[in-house]
């Protein structure tokens, strides 16, 4: 059986598995039910300075479905903790005293001053607390008060900040960066020289769910009227398994430890964004849209997928696809796959042809003997894999890489050593 | 005390009220909202969809689904009755089984086709609930055309004569308008008079009469209608029923089950209907199944459907048949009727050979027999065409005693169309007819812009 246990800047925690800093773990109910559930630990929700926020009391919620309202993309527009400081500090007290094997770590956020952090910080740490992270990717409310995601994408903001909390604390600081940023390299190297431990990312990417056309406003929304807000949930996986990569592959940010958010609702997800460098992964959407039970299904899959693999921990998989995320002028221009259908498999819906025949290269058939057939003309195909992305049958269609002979699209032979654009003669910057 | 299932011979009231109205019930509950988009969400929308293809009335399914999944389900209905302006009486009684959803990719990885059926009938009855009309009637051309029946294939006909600007004037022998959906389709298929709501929604396109109670053959003549109008189609189904030849036939209780069928189409109170304890009907298809369903419905305590050849051969769908085993009829195979015994001209019981098939296929008796005992026994072997309506007139071409028509739904005669039951090939389902009338409709108006 493999050893789930994770060890992330000296906080060590059961199993890799961390709530997010969200409604999961806004207070010591719901934090003792995730822990009790098996979540190895919580980033607590976002602390600020008293007099606390306060939450509009309509819809905080939208939500994009996908077919039989599967919850695909989630979007809140909640501020920081709407509970008192001392509330909160006394409850993160009480619950790490209880449950000292589990990670605890308290996100924060106060205005850009310097005595507003060394003043928060000590008082965290007072608790027993695990470490600290600071929110800087909060992108609806907080950010029009010059916080969250404000300071996110102001990288010298963020390199102060950082300097300021390592300076009053003897807790590891973490630094989640926005996504509302076009390169996350940059705060990333800011939060390194201000002294930071590590990053976790992503936060909410902003958005605006859809428009209510009867009342035309933003949907959801707060009598009449909307604010765009923080979006999550499945369909950001991607944008935040490429922000990690960007990060983990990048020589001057590669060595910062990553906690990795965003999307991610599986033990699958969470072995893809490790294997993207993460150290560890924290969750929200998923356990709001399920509860906290999905923990049993994320460690379990996990270890028996380590189990089959012949790993007996994360670290030895962490980063393992980090070097493979390369530059597009770095892949191998002399690859040729084609699509081959699965004729055993095809349900004969049609769907790669029509995708195929109207949007790509015409190259699969529709029809053989007057019978529904579709089949990949191998001299049309680019290996594009539209088709296998639309098909509704899982492995039904294959890229499969030709290792001889002539493309009979290009006629060009088929050969097996490696050349790239850099070198491409339709590259006017080709070096020979 | 009233009566009960196995009160002897044949009585009324067999069971309470609420038994009947459980028992006539629709038999699939329409979707909700919410199950409509749940449902439709399984579609893939496939490229030259075969579930189109298999639709006789081609209806263009991936896009009337899509339709629905985006929360337009009015132009979901709008797609559906610019093919097939009875596409609410077809989502009730077609055995998709056999046509669209037997076609339906889904049946290929997970054995479960979208409900095609189900979903049509969303769409078209969420339409159908306002008072509103699909199609707007194109300027008036002049023309004159008569449809003789006012069942699927006269009505389809005469709607999309009338959508494209000509009068229409359809006859009908009956009291009532809509043939075998109003007379014939099984009462749990076609709830809450659903068959007159719809000859209703047809009429409404405007430049459409009816005249009932107008028989071709007794009240108007076909070559008399070919002088007064510019075209003539013929719906007239199969007002004739096949007999069993066997002595007897007109004894009390021996009857043709489209007769008690329409019947209790017609009958406000489901308990006023006399059924027998013991019920034999003998017959393989639709009309046999249905019949055989409604009477254990009624409340008769034995129902038996004897057919004479495999269940392979039954015209009745395996889905139809195991309605039937469903609802308790019991079916026996490979037997045909051999003599009627009677008690003073009251049937008493049916003796049957058991049947196979010789070397040439031909069905013999096996010489063995059984008999069992019916107070009622049910003919329904099959309907046939009355050729007597056309009387003096010049006749079409038959085949098969059924009119002879080309794929433009003309028959011989000049300006004579004709489709739905009556015609040589038809498939005897509501689609089909709807469809003939479509068809005959499109030819008639190209005829009308250049013919005449
Ligand atoms: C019991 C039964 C159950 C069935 N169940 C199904 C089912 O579940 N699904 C399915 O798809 N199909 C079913 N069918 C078949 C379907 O009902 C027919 O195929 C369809 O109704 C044919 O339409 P039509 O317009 O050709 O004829 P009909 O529906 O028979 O209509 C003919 C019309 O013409 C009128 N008429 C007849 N003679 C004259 C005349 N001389 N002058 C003027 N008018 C005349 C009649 O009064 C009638 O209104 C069933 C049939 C029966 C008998
Ligand atoms: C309702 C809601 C409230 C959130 N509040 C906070 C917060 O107070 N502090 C914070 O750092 N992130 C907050 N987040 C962001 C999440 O911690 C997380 O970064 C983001 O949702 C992406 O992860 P996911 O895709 O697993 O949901 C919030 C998210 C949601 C949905
Ligand atoms: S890989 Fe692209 S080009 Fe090749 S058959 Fe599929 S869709 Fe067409």
């Amino acid at each position: 059986m493999a050893d789930l246990r994770s060890d992330f800047l000296g906080i060590k925690s059961p199993n890799p598995f961390w709530l997010a800093s969200a409604p999961p773990t806004d207070r010591e109910t719901n934090v003792v039910r995730a822990y009790e559930a098996g979540w190895g630990g919580v980033v607590w929700k976002t602390l600020g300075e008293d007099p606390h926020v306060v939450n509009v009391n309509g819809p905080r919620y939208g939500a994009i479905h996908g077919a039989d309202r599967q919850l695909i993309g989630f979007n809140n527009i909640e501020l920081i903790s709407d509970r008192s400081l001392q509330t909160n500090l006394q409850e993160i007290k009480k619950v790490k005293q209880e449950w000292p094997d589990r990670a605890l770590v308290v996100s924060l956020m106060v205005p850009v001053r310097e005595e507003s952090w060394k003043a928060i910080v000590p008082l965290v740490e007072d608790t027993g607390a695990d470490g600290i992270e600071l929110n800087f990717g909060c992108p609806h409310g907080m950010s029009e008060r010059g916080m969250g995601s404000a300071i996110g994408q102001d990288p010298e903001y963020i390199e102060n900040i950082a300097r300021w909390c390592k300076q009053s604390t003897r807790m590891p600081v973490i630094v989640k960066l926005t996504p509302n940023i076009t390169d996350i390299r940059q705060p990333a190297r800011a939060a390194r020289a201000g002294g930071a431990d590590a990053v976790s990312l992503i936060n909410t990417i902003n958005s605006i769910m859809g428009v209510d056309l009867d009342r035309m406003a933003p949907s959801p929304n707060t009598d009449g009227k909307g604010s765009h807000g923080g979006y999550c949930g499945p369909a950001v996986k991607p944008i935040a398994l490429n922000m990690v990569a960007e990060i983990a592959r990048n020589a001057e940010t590669s060595d910062i430890p990553i906690s990795a958010i965003g999307g991610i609702s599986t033990w699958r997800d969470a072995v893809e964004f490790i294997t993207m460098g993460a150290g560890n992964v924290q969750v929200c959407t998923a356990a709001m849209t399920y509860g906290f039970k999905i923990i049993e299904e994320m460690i379990d899959g996990l270890s028996n997928w380590m189990d089959e693999k012949g790993y007996s921990s994360t670290d030895q998989f962490k980063g393992a696809a980090v070097s493979n995320i390369v530059d597009w002028q770095y892949l191998n221009m002399n690859y040729v796959a084609k699509a081959v259908i699965d004729q055993d498999k095809c349900i004969k819906c049609g769907r790669c042809h029509i995708a195929c025949e109207d949007t790509s290269h015409q190259a699969i058939t529709n029809m053989k003997d007057g019978e529904r057939y579709f089949e990949v003309k191998n001299e049309e195909c680019v290996g594009c894999n539209l088709c296998a992305c639309v098909c509704p049958v899982a492995d039904c269609i294959e890229m499969v890489q030709m290792t001889e002979g002539t493309d009979p699209r290009t006629d060009k032979p088929i050969v097996a050593e490696y050349a790239n654009w850099t070198t491409h003669p339709n590259n006017p910057g080709a070096v020979s | 005390m009233g009566n009960t299932s196995n009160t002897q011979g044949i009585s009324s009231g067999r069971l309470d009220a609420g038994q009947y109205k459980q028992n006539f019930d629709d038999i699939h509950s329409p979707l909700d909202s919410h199950q409509a988009s749940v449902e439709a969400s399984r579609c893939y929308f496939c490229f030259d969809a075969p579930c189109m293809t298999a639709c006789p009335t081609s209806i263009d399914i991936p896009l009337f689904i899509r339709q629905i999944a985006t929360g337009d389900t009015t132009g979901s209905a709008e797609t559906i009755f610019q093919q097939n302006i009875m596409g609410g009486m077809c989502a009730r009684v077609c055995p998709t089984e056999t046509l669209c959803e037997e076609a339906c990719v889904r049946n290929e990885c997970e054995e479960k086709p979208v409900k095609i059926g189900l979903l049509q009938r969303f769409a078209t009855d969420s339409y159908m609930d306002k008072d509103r009309h699909p199609f707007q009637r194109k300027a008036e051309t002049g023309k004159h055309v008569a449809v003789v029946g006012a069942g699927p294939a006269g009505l389809s006909c005469a709607h999309r004569l009338a959508a494209m600007g000509h009068e229409v004037t359809v006859y009908d022998a009956r009291e009532k308008s809509g043939g075998l959906n109003e007379f014939g389709i099984a009462s749990y298929k076609s709830t809450n008079n659903f068959a007159q709501a719809e000859v209703n929604f047809i009429l409404s396109v405007g430049g459409i009469k009816i005249e009932n109670n107008t028989a071709l053959g007794s009240d108007i003549e076909l070559d008399a209608l070919r002088q007064d109008f510019d075209a003539v189609f013929l719906g007239m189904g199969m007002g004739g029923v096949n007999n069993l030849n066997l002595a007897g036939e007109d004894m009390d209780g021996v009857m043709n089950a489209i007769d008690y069928i329409a019947d209790l189409r017609q009958a406000s109170d489901f308990s006023s209907l006399p059924v027998g304890r013991r019920v034999v009907v003998i017959g393989g298809g639709m009309t046999a199944v249905d019949i055989a369903v409604q009477t254990k419905l009624l409340g008769a305590e034995d129902v038996t459907l004897v057919y004479r050849r495999g269940q392979d051969q039954m015209k009745a769908s395996v889905y139809e048949q195991q309605l039937a085993n469903i609802k308790g009829v019991k079916i026996v195979q490979w037997a045909m009727p051999a003599e009627l015994i009677s008690e003073d001209n009251v049937v008493r019981a049916i003796r049957f050979d058991y049947a196979t098939t010789d070397d040439q296929g031909k069905l013999v008796a096996t010489g063995e027999q059984f008999e069992l005992a019916a107070d009622m026994v049910f003919k329904a072997i099959g309907q046939k065409f009355i050729n007597s309506v056309f009387g003096d007139s010049e006749s079409p071409d038959l085949n098969n005693n059924r009119m002879v028509v080309g794929d433009d739904r003309k028959t011989s005669l000049s300006n004579v169309w004709a489709g739905g039951d009556c015609i040589d090939g038809g498939e005897d389902l509501t689609v089909a007819a709807v469809e003939d009338g479509k068809v005959a409709a499109m030819s008639i108006d190209q005829y009308l812009k250049t013919d005449s």
